[in-house]
């Protein structure tokens, strides 16, 4: 045995605690997760139903925990997981899952699948086994900082472009502020409007706020591949930068994962609570609409709908307030059938955007979204993540689709009234 | 061995070697599970674990309308087998003897001939989970030696407790003891494979609820 392949069942072996003992347990291999999943729903093929996907890690599972696996392993007769094994499910460990947890919804035993497959991709990430594309992205993020390579230097420009574009001054590195903003790395060089509007919403509310040059990245390449390692050396940046500027919150940006990966696995991966809270940025808009701060004066005429991203809404919790925020801009807004956290994934979440290998089957699986969107004759369809932002775009050119794809933040600045500032506005920098 | 000893030896020392294997195999079981652990969830919660997860062992018994409709069968044909075997089970009059002789409880019965129709009913279920396993392309994919093994266990004791109740193919005696035997090898099966899912579902539908329920999401 290779000692990447003993390393690697090894961490199989090491993932398995009591909820994935009695996940496996549990299983009646029912079939009913294969329905949950966009990949097996637009391809028809049973090898992307999700439970499948955890096949190998099952074998170790019972191998080393149960009791026909040890008594067959006493005996010498147990075949243990191969290498080829663990390449041959590369694809659907990867490609085929964007850890989008609609299988962990419908699972009549209640299985968490995706809990158990993010656990799978430790184990293959220590054989080897993780797409090339997002092994590369991974590299960047940890040698430069960001997937897309985006240094400190490249941020300070992006901020200056800001400033000109909101006409405000945008923070950087203000120590004392409420608010430390991350980006995506998405939001930093494509979706390049989003930083004057969060500038330009958060002068009129007057929130203290700065951004970083030590932290700036808030995308977890390191979530995604499923290295707990490198996804809590990312985190730790972060953390450290925060602590530094001793900010009371840190705002995860309009991006799936970050928020999982800052909010919910965060304090897990570096072993301590943070001494400052994560609010995702439509929690914190939501809440200056609450406390009347968000001051709109204008309306989106177009018919709107809303597209949940996975790990901020039925991962995340995360749910209302995009509505609540798109109540006050949209004259038309109409929810999709399974919207909510019901709704299903934009085909590109956990890593599978960053894998070109997956792109034929990612853009087969977007028909899920087509079907979900035909017959609502949308002008525009808002989301809250980059990621799932670019997935859309790419979507629906692919399906010959006319509907533009908006930022929630995006949308919202611009129909944001022009009025006074509140009291802090701007002022720190 | 004659039908009257066979049944004797079922009655007694099998019932109670096969007892035995299930409740110490489900208990070694269960705490092989919990034993593992997990860690400590540092991360702010949203909300508490415990109530999430107590309702969602609850709520998952029931699918949303979309998942329902994309498995049918699966759930109509599980819902009627696992409540006519459960019926069966706890509620046909000599079960009930032979249980409270066991715990000291007693409950009251159903009557034979609607247990009868449950009997069918329940069978019915399991053959048409058991083509639908052999045709349907997921689970048949998804197919192992286990899963005929626990349907053929499972469907045994219903088949002999419905052929002895109507007297049919075998004296009363001989086919009594052919039930008992049977539900002796289900209990012995039981621990030992994917039959456990009968307790360790509530363990999953609780992590499960409880590990999104401190997220503030109900599942």
């Amino acid at each position: 045995m290779s000692g990447k392949l003993e390393r690697g069942l090894n961490t199989l072996k090491a993932q398995i605690d009591a909820p994935m003992a009695a996940f496996f347990s549990s299983c009646v291999h029912c079939g009913v997760c294969a329905h949950a999943c966009l990949f097996y729903t637009e391809t028809g093929d049973p090898k992307y139903t999700p439970i499948y996907k955890l096949e190998p890690m099952r074998r170790v599972w019972q191998q080393e925990y149960s009791f026909w696996g040890k008594l067959a392993r006493a005996l010498g007769l147990s075949k243990p997981v191969t290498d080829q094994e663990l390449a041959d499910w590369e694809e659907l460990v990867y490609d085929s899952c964007t850890l989008c947890g609609r299988c962990s919804l419908v699972c009549p035993v209640g299985n968490d699948i995706t809990y158990m497959i993010r656990r799978m991709r430790e184990g293959m990430v220590a054989a080897g086994h993780a797409p090339k594309g997002l092994k590369q992205v991974t590299v960047r993020t940890v040698e430069i900082g960001s997937p897309m390579g985006i240094t400190p230097e490249t941020l300070r420009k992006q901020a200056a472009h800001a400033e000109q574009d909101a006409g405000l001054p945008v923070p950087l590195d203000v120590a004392g502020a409420d608010y430390l903003l991350l980006l995506s790395a998405n939001e930093t060089m494509v979706f390049t409007d989003t930083l004057p509007a969060l500038t330009r919403i958060f002068h009129q509310a007057g929130v203290s706020w700065t951004l970083s040059s030590e932290a700036y990245e808030a995308t977890n390449a390191g979530i995604q591949i499923g290295s707990s390692d490198i996804a809590a050396e990312l985190v730790q940046r972060i953390v450290s930068a925060a602590e530094k500027l001793k900010v009371k919150y840190v705002i995860s940006p309009e991006c799936g994962h970050a928020y999982t990966a800052l909010r919910w696995e965060g304090p897990n991966l570096i072993g301590r609570p943070y001494p400052f809270e994560v609010i995702h940025v439509a929690e914190l808009l939501d809440q200056l609409r609450a406390e009347g701060r968000l001051k709109l004066d204008s309306r989106e005429t177009g018919r709107l709908s809303f597209h949940d991203p996975c790990q901020m809404v039925r991962r995340g919790g995360v749910i209302e307030q995009p509505r609540r925020l798109l109540d006050q801009v949209a004259e038309d807004f109409v929810e999709m059938p399974d919207a909510g956290i019901h709704n299903w994934c934009c085909g590109g979440g956990g890593g599978v955007s960053a894998n070109e290998r997956a792109v034929p089957l990612r853009r087969r699986a977007f028909h899920r979204k087509k079907e979900q969107l035909d017959g609502l004759q949308l002008t525009t369809l808002v989301t809250s993540c980059a990621n799932c932002r670019d997935m859309l775009e790419d979507g629906l050119e692919y399906y010959d689709m006319d509907i533009e794809v908006k930022g929630l933040a995006d949308l919202l600045a611009e129909h944001l009234a022009e009025s006074e500032p509140g009291a802090q506005g701007g002022e720190q920098s | 061995m004659s039908g009257i000893e066979l049944l004797n030896w079922a009655r007694g020392p099998g019932l109670q070697i096969a007892g035995a294997v299930f409740v110490i195999g489900v208990i070694v079981r269960l705490a092989a599970i919990l034993l593992l652990g997990r860690k400590t969830d540092l991360s702010r919660p949203r909300e508490g674990a415990m109530w999430p997860g107590l309702r969602t062992v609850l709520t998952r018994s029931i699918p949303d309308a979309g998942t329902f409709r994309r498995s049918p069968l699966v759930f109509i044909a599980g819902y009627v087998f696992h409540l006519g075997f459960l019926l069966t089970l706890l509620f046909y009059a000599p079960h009930i003897l032979l249980l409270k002789s066991v715990t000291g409880l007693e409950w009251p019965g159903l009557p034979v001939s609607l247990i009868d129709v449950l009997a069918v009913l329940s069978i019915t279920a399991l053959v048409a989970l058991f083509i639908n396993r052999l045709i349907d392309p997921v689970r048949r994919h998804l197919s192992r030696c286990g899963d005929w093994l626990a349907l053929l266990v499972t469907v045994l004791p219903l088949v002999t407790g419905y052929l002895a109740l109507n007297r049919m193919l075998l004296p009363y005696t001989d086919m009594l003891a052919w039930h008992i035997l049977s539900v002796e090898l289900l209990l012995v099966v039981f621990p030992f494979s994917k039959l456990m899912h009968t307790f360790s579902f509530v363990l999953a539908r609780w992590y499960n609820g409880a590990i999104a329920g401190r997220k503030g999401v109900q599942v």
